[in-house]
């Protein structure tokens, strides 16, 4: 038996060929970017090493004004937002939709349609409906009799961030409503049972017993929601590419920007390596920072 | 007992809100589905939210033939598929390895994979696109084949491991008492028992491979060989005065995943779980 499962040659059959893609295209590649990042190079001349000088250059002199910390502080910001926007409102759907009312499934397979939509299609479409003057939104302000409040969203610094900022929100409510509604359902019915005995309220009961059981997987929707931004490229990319910039700019678009635009590689590959160590950092701060319910029982 | 716990709520007002919400969800993409049958004076203007005047089925011609979405369509298809089929057999084969064959390092080789869930793709792309240059890959199918596969390799391996370590030893003993080889033990009786893993973890890849537009929109350069989701950004520029066709071209890219998800919904809905859980 033994000789069968500790068959070296199968295993070697079942594990290398995958192994030596993911080492060739998935790790080698980022050990690139981390020296690709010390280096002066433009992808054609020969290459410079100049140490740590691109990351100087990145947060203190910014010498080609593309105002990488402004671009940090946007993808912290959408953070916030879908944190503090998106998480609440997708749990108080997940908590009412979980407890039964009528239509439950109904408006469970509803909500979730935007995260099929391709992100493509999410950007033309809200180019769409931004449009300053037949986009789907000021038509509406307008017959609204809110003509005041319209604007020319995208392109105003004022509302450009928050305009490409809330399809995301939108987009993904549904995504993390449906694994919070995924863990409520988990939770065993004879605890909601001992509370309504105990005469607890539902809101009573949602706080001290529902959110306290998903708290684990309220731990995922963070950290995914916080990775996400700090990483977030498609929308931006496809919606304002940038501009007006710092306004709209993020990390991964003047990544792509440096590399493929001005032929920036060993500057681009800086903005590169900052994202992997930023979001490296953030995945363990949350892990340590968020104690669930699981960490309290294990302690 | 729900519904005595739901009493105290006022249920129409929570109806009410539920509907709003649907509506908040779900109108922009009936608008783009409203607006893709209608003229450009219609959509710039004339009829901006309402039913079109006369269903234009012309514009779905013009995208789908003129604009050659159609052609964009198929190579989206052709990949992703591509993409889950290998994917789904090399994470299965890494997974059975690690979960069920005795050897040292199958920890070490599990860990190093899993760091993959955690590390931006963005990082590999210079790399990446001058590796498929070099090789000659670059502007051909594989460019994103590969990359693809890669990305997905973590996640599914993830969940499939999970379904291996589930299984009962006893099964695979028997078979091998009954004469099996290490390669019949796993695609005679393993592979078949881990099919809702394959099927949870496929459409995830799916999902996400037939949404990506990084890659996509950098390693293929040829209109012809691009994804739907490349077609689409460019659309907005090089058919801009289009409106409608460009209408046309994005419900052709979104209305087959909605389709695919009303019937699988349950199985979506499990395998976005199951890809979660992973965090």
């Amino acid at each position: 038996m033994h000789q069968v499962f500790g068959n070296k040659k199968a295993i070697a059959v079942f594990v290398v060929p995958a192994l030596i893609l993911y080492i060739l295209v998935g790790f080698f590649p980022i050990l690139q970017s981390m020296y690709y990042s010390l280096l002066d190079w433009d992808g054609i001349q020969p290459a410079k090493f100049i140490g740590l000088a691109s990351y100087k250059d990145l947060f203190f002199t910014d010498t080609y004004g593309m105002d990488f910390n402004h671009s940090i502080l946007n993808t912290l910001y959408l953070a916030v937002l879908s944190v503090f926007m998106q998480l609440p409102i997708a749990l108080v759907l997940a908590l009412v939709l979980a407890r039964g009312v009528w239509g439950e499934k109904l408006y469970r397979t509803l909500y979730f349609i935007p995260v099929l939509v391709s992100s493509s299609v999410i950007g033309v479409m809200f180019l769409k409906i931004y449009q300053p003057e037949y986009g789907l939104l000021n038509t509406i302000l307008n017959q609204l009799g809110l003509s005041s409040w319209t604007h020319d969203w995208l392109t105003e610094s004022g509302t450009a961030l928050i305009s490409v900022m809330i399809p995301i929100v939108w987009q993904y409510i549904g995504y993390h409503m449906l694994l919070m509604y995924a863990a409520i359902k988990g939770i065993p019915e004879d605890l909601y049972e001992a509370a309504k005995i105990d005469g607890a309220s539902s809101i009573r009961t949602a706080f001290s017993i529902t959110i306290p059981l998903i708290s684990p997987i309220l731990k995922v929707c963070v950290i995914f929601a916080v990775l996400g931004s700090l990483k977030f490229f498609d929308l931006v990319f496809i919606m304002t590419n940038g501009y007006p910039t710092p306004e709209t700019s993020v990390p991964s678009t003047l990544m792509y920007s440096s590399i493929f635009n001005r032929n920036m590689y060993g500057y681009g590959s800086a903005m590169a390596v900052f994202m992997v160590v930023e979001c490296l950092f953030f995945y363990l701060v949350l892990q340590k920072l968020i104690r669930t319910y699981d960490d309290k029982e294990e302690s | 007992m729900t519904t005595t716990h739901n009493r105290r709520w006022p249920k129409v007002v929570l109806q009410l809100a539920f509907l709003i919400f649907a509506v908040i969800q779900l109108y922009p993409l009936v608008w783009l589905v409203f607006s893709s049958f209608k003229t450009n004076l219609e959509i710039t203007g004339s009829n901006v939210m309402g039913l079109p005047n006369e269903w234009r089925w012309a514009n779905y011609d013009y995208a789908l033939f003129k604009a050659n979405i159609a052609r964009n369509f198929l190579n989206s298809l052709m990949y992703t598929t591509v993409t889950v089929i290998i994917s789904a057999l090399l994470s299965a084969m890494v997974s059975f390895a690690v979960a069920r064959m005795k050897w040292k390092l199958n920890n070490v080789v599990l860990t190093f994979f899993m760091l993959g869930l955690m590390i931006p793709v963005h990082a590999t792309l210079l790399p990446v696109f001058q590796m498929l240059k070099m090789t000659s890959l670059l502007n051909t199918p594989w460019a994103l084949i590969i990359p693809y596969t890669v990305s997905a390799l973590p996640t599914t391996i993830f969940i499939m491991i999970g379904f291996f370590r589930a299984l009962p030893g006893e099964l695979e003993e028997a078979s091998v008492v009954d004469g099996c080889n290490i390669y019949q033990v796993f695609f005679r009786i393993m592979l078949p028992l881990v099919k809702p893993a394959i099927v949870t973890t496929s459409i995830f890849t799916f999902l996400s491979a037939w949404n990506e537009l990084m890659f996509a929109n950098t390693f293929i350069n040829d209109p012809d060989l691009a994804t739907i989701t490349v077609a689409i950004n460019s659309f907005k520029s090089a058919y801009a005065t289009e409106f409608g066709p460009m209408f046309a071209g994005m419900v052709v890219a979104t209305l087959p995943m909605i389709i695919i998800y009303l019937f699988l919904s349950n199985q979506v809905q499990k395998s976005i779980i199951a890809g979660a859980v992973k965090g």
